[in-house]
């Protein structure tokens, strides 16, 4: 057998590593949570989302050839889902930094088994935001004139620094954990197949595993996990000032930045959620994603449900208090007029239900915790959706000498086949990254066993 | 460098020129003859003929037919000149809201003049009422050419930008259609050509300026541009000379004067007497369009409703 040769590191309580032959215990661990090869279901997952990336691709296709008039934004409704859905990407990507570096700064050990699907889901959909905001681009093509004539003073260019800056720091805090796990997946060639094993070696082959580059490591880990909470703060402050800094009624509101990061830790705790629950069943993983995480995650989602609720009363009850002619026909609209049920929907089934549901101890067992995942994920993209368009249906002068359809807005199939391509593309890139990578950390796992037997 | 300024200032003179004499053809450079013959392709051999042209200083001069060659119709200026504007000027715009009858003369002179996409319009007018018992009124609104404007604020890219003059312009050639001064520009003045416009070939195909702002392109956004190409001619933006009942008034505020083409008043006296004021105060933009309210109306609002199209109702 190959993997008797294997070696792991366990740090003792001084941080110092010695070599230890594997015990059975850890053997099992290992089998348990090395990647799978794709089952048949796998297969049919993998085939329909990469259908879906298809269509949309297509549709793509069509506006990069026709313009974006194969979308149903015009003059005034210039921003459309494309913008929410981008939105919605940088929001759900904060999970990232909340799971990773907020717990492990502040020392939550609970967590640890799920960094990883964190930073899974938080690449995925950074890498998703960027596209699709190239993607609500009319000229495309000239991308590189935001490095050319670049100017600072734009928030646009500040969500460009902010959101690569991002994406590079989540990349290293999903990279440099893995090293150590790779080193485990070189071990198994045979099951992994020459070519996982080629990528495998040029991703980690260096790592020895020596003390030395375990402190770097960590201290690497370390400083990544102090530098992306500003980061993640300032991306989705960023993002939330491209509407803060215009003066239309819904958007000119110093609440914003807040209340955009109180919702995307929202929406990335209920995906991490949803993800817990799809991989626990999929791949048997009820040992290391226990019940008590699901109550832990539970408390977590009550907690910031009521901190995004917080913000939404402060960003609405005030101005429907005071009902400014400029916003009263706005408020209108979201409270009982032609946005009312999205609008209800998505405080209802994405902030009350779960706080409701989430506070009973049964409503924190797996499955009402995945159906309230799923709720909160879908409420959060709702609501999304009307921070963009109401707005930009009401604006300061009325909406006059356009055609008729200037003046409404519903998606056209390409943005609808655009968005959801991008959704599946997100989910795709997860799909992938949990075939090549273990979706648990192992030797995170087993130095964690280790020092719960030694203490 | 230098050799270039030269040439501009001559190409400059001869635009003059051609104006003055009132000749559409016209070739060569300031006022010597041997001028000409000099600025002439040294292939081209004179002919004998000679015709009479006004010099700029005032004088009468023979120049040989064979150097005489069509120019463009107006100096085309390059897009890096019209991003600083007529050095000294400060255009304004003053609308009388109590002559418009919503006659959209104006706007059809506009959207002929910068070849628009059919259903695309830089001059809206708007049917206006603040409330349920104040007048209604009809309301031209184009760009407000802001001093502070928004929606130069937020480009990223510095493809709209603020001249000199006051003019706030678009490089379409740089544009990269994110539409973030569509979101950031509170008077909703800004189109976006969602698709390839249907404009003529030959209109589509000519290198985009500045300062007409043609040819609209696929994916960039664009917006009245106050005719900056006319305004450096010394002509009146379209809407101004299309309006029959002389709406809008345009000029220069430094020099305090401006016209609707039959009547010239002083900038500062009317909105004095008229008690002139800009939209959306409040919002600090600082507009350069200034409206005299609709009092002593000149046409009942009833009147301009059959012209409203039935789209809009």
């Amino acid at each position: 057998m190959e993997n008797s040769s294997l070696t792991i590191e366990k740090p003792m309580k001084s941080d110092a590593l010695h070599e230890a032959p594997i015990s059975a215990a850890d053997e099992q661990i290992i089998q348990d949570l090395l990647p799978r090869k794709f089952t048949k279901s796998g297969w049919v997952w993998t085939g329909i989302l990469m259908a879906i990336c298809l269509v949309g691709a297509f549709a793509y296709y069509r506006q990069l050839r026709y313009g974006l008039v194969v979308t149903h934004m015009r003059d005034y409704v210039s921003w459309g889902i494309y913008i929410s859905n981008f939105v919605f990407f940088v929001a759900i990507s904060l999970v990232g930094s909340l799971i990773t570096a907020v717990f492990r700064l502040a020392g939550v050990k609970w967590g640890a088994p799920l960094t990883r699907i964190a930073e899974m889901i938080a690449v995925a959909a950074i890498i998703f935001a960027s596209i699709i905001i190239i993607v609500d681009m009319g000229s495309p093509e000239r991308f590189y004139n935001l490095f050319l004539y670049g100017r600072i003073q734009s928030p646009i260019i500040w969500d460009v620094i902010v959101i690569a800056t991002y994406f590079v720091i989540s990349l290293l805090l999903l990279y440099y954990p893995l090293l150590p796990d790779i080193k485990i997946l070189l071990g198994f060639k045979e099951r992994s197949g020459a070519r996982l094993y080629k990528f495998y070696s040029f991703l980690g082959s260096f790592w020895k595993g020596s003390h030395k580059q375990y402190l770097l490591s960590k201290k690497a880990i370390n400083v990544l996990c102090i530098a992306i909470i500003p980061v993640a703060f300032t991306i989705h402050t960023v993002t939330s000032w491209l509407f803060a800094t215009t003066y239309r009624p819904g958007w000119d509101s110093t609440n914003f930045g807040a209340y955009f990061i109180a919702g995307a830790f929202l929406v990335g705790a209920g995906s991490v959620v949803v993800a817990m629950y799809v991989f626990r069943r999929w791949y048997h993983l009820e040992k290391y994603i226990t019940l008590n995480h699901f109550d832990k995650m539970g408390r977590m989602l009550v907690l910031l449900s009521l901190l995004y609720l917080y913000f939404n009363v402060n960003e609405f009850l005030t101005p429907f208090f005071k009902m400014k002619e400029s916003e009263s026909a706005y408020l209108k609209d979201l409270f009982t007029g032609s946005f009312a049920p999205v609008f209800w929907f998505a405080i209802l089934t994405g902030i009350i239900l779960p706080i409701i549901i989430l506070v009973f101890k049964q409503g924190r067992r797996p499955l009402p915790m995945f159906i309230v995942g799923i709720m909160v994920v879908v409420g959060a993209w709702f609501k999304r959706y009307l921070i963009v368009t109401p707005t930009l249906l009401h604006p300061f002068l009325p909406m006059h000498d356009v055609p008729a359809m200037y003046r409404r807005y519903f998606p056209s199939w390409e943005e609808w086949a655009i968005t959801m391509g991008s959704l599946a593309g997100a989910i795709l890139i997860i799909t992938l990254l949990c075939r090549i990578f273990p979706i648990i950390p192992i030797q995170e796992t087993i130095t964690e066993r280790h020092h719960e037997t030694t203490v | 460098m230098n050799q270039e300024d030269n040439s501009r200032r001559d190409f400059l003179l001869t635009g003059l020129l051609a104006i003055g004499a009132g000749v559409g053809v016209v070739a060569g450079c300031n006022s010597k003859k041997s001028a000409f013959e000099a600025a002439a392709d040294p292939e081209v051999k004179a002919s004998g003929k000679k015709v009479k042209l006004l010099s700029v200083e005032g004088e009468v001069i023979e120049v040989d037919e064979a150097f005489l060659k069509p120019v463009p119709h107006m100096p085309a200026v390059s897009n890096s000149e019209a991003r600083i504007g007529i050095p000294g000027k400060k255009f304004v715009m003053v609308i009388d809201l109590s002559r418009c009858k919503n006659l959209k003369k104006c706007q059809a002179a506009c959207n002929h003049a910068h070849d628009l996409n059919p259903g695309e319009n830089w001059i809206k007018v708007q049917p206006m009422k603040e409330a349920k018992h104040t007048a209604p009124y009809w309301e031209p609104t184009t760009c407000m050419h802001c001093d502070e404007p928004p929606c130069v604020k937020v480009c990223p890219v510095d493809a709209t930008f603020k001249r000199e003059d006051g003019i706030v312009l678009i490089d379409s050639d740089r544009c990269i259609g994110c539409r973030f001064c569509m979101a950031a520009c509170p008077y909703s003045t800004r189109v976006f050509n969602w698709g390839e416009p249907e404009i003529p070939a030959e209109v589509a195909s000519q290198p985009y300026s500045c300062e007409t702002s043609i040819p609209q392109k696929k994916g960039t956004v664009g917006k009245c541009d106050f005719c900056a190409d006319m305004t450096r001619m010394g002509m009146l933006p379209h809407c101004v000379s299309a309006c029959p009942n002389g709406t809008f008034f345009y000029g220069d505020l430094n020099e305090d004067s401006v016209t609707n083409g039959a009547e010239t008043f002083r900038f500062s006296d009317l909105i004095k007497d008229k008690a002139g004021y800009r939209l959306m105060e409040d919002l600090g933009t600082k507009p350069s369009v200034y409206y005299l309210p609709p009092v002593s109306r000149n046409f009942p609002f009833e009147s301009g409703l059959e012209n409203d199209k039935t789209e809009n109702k």
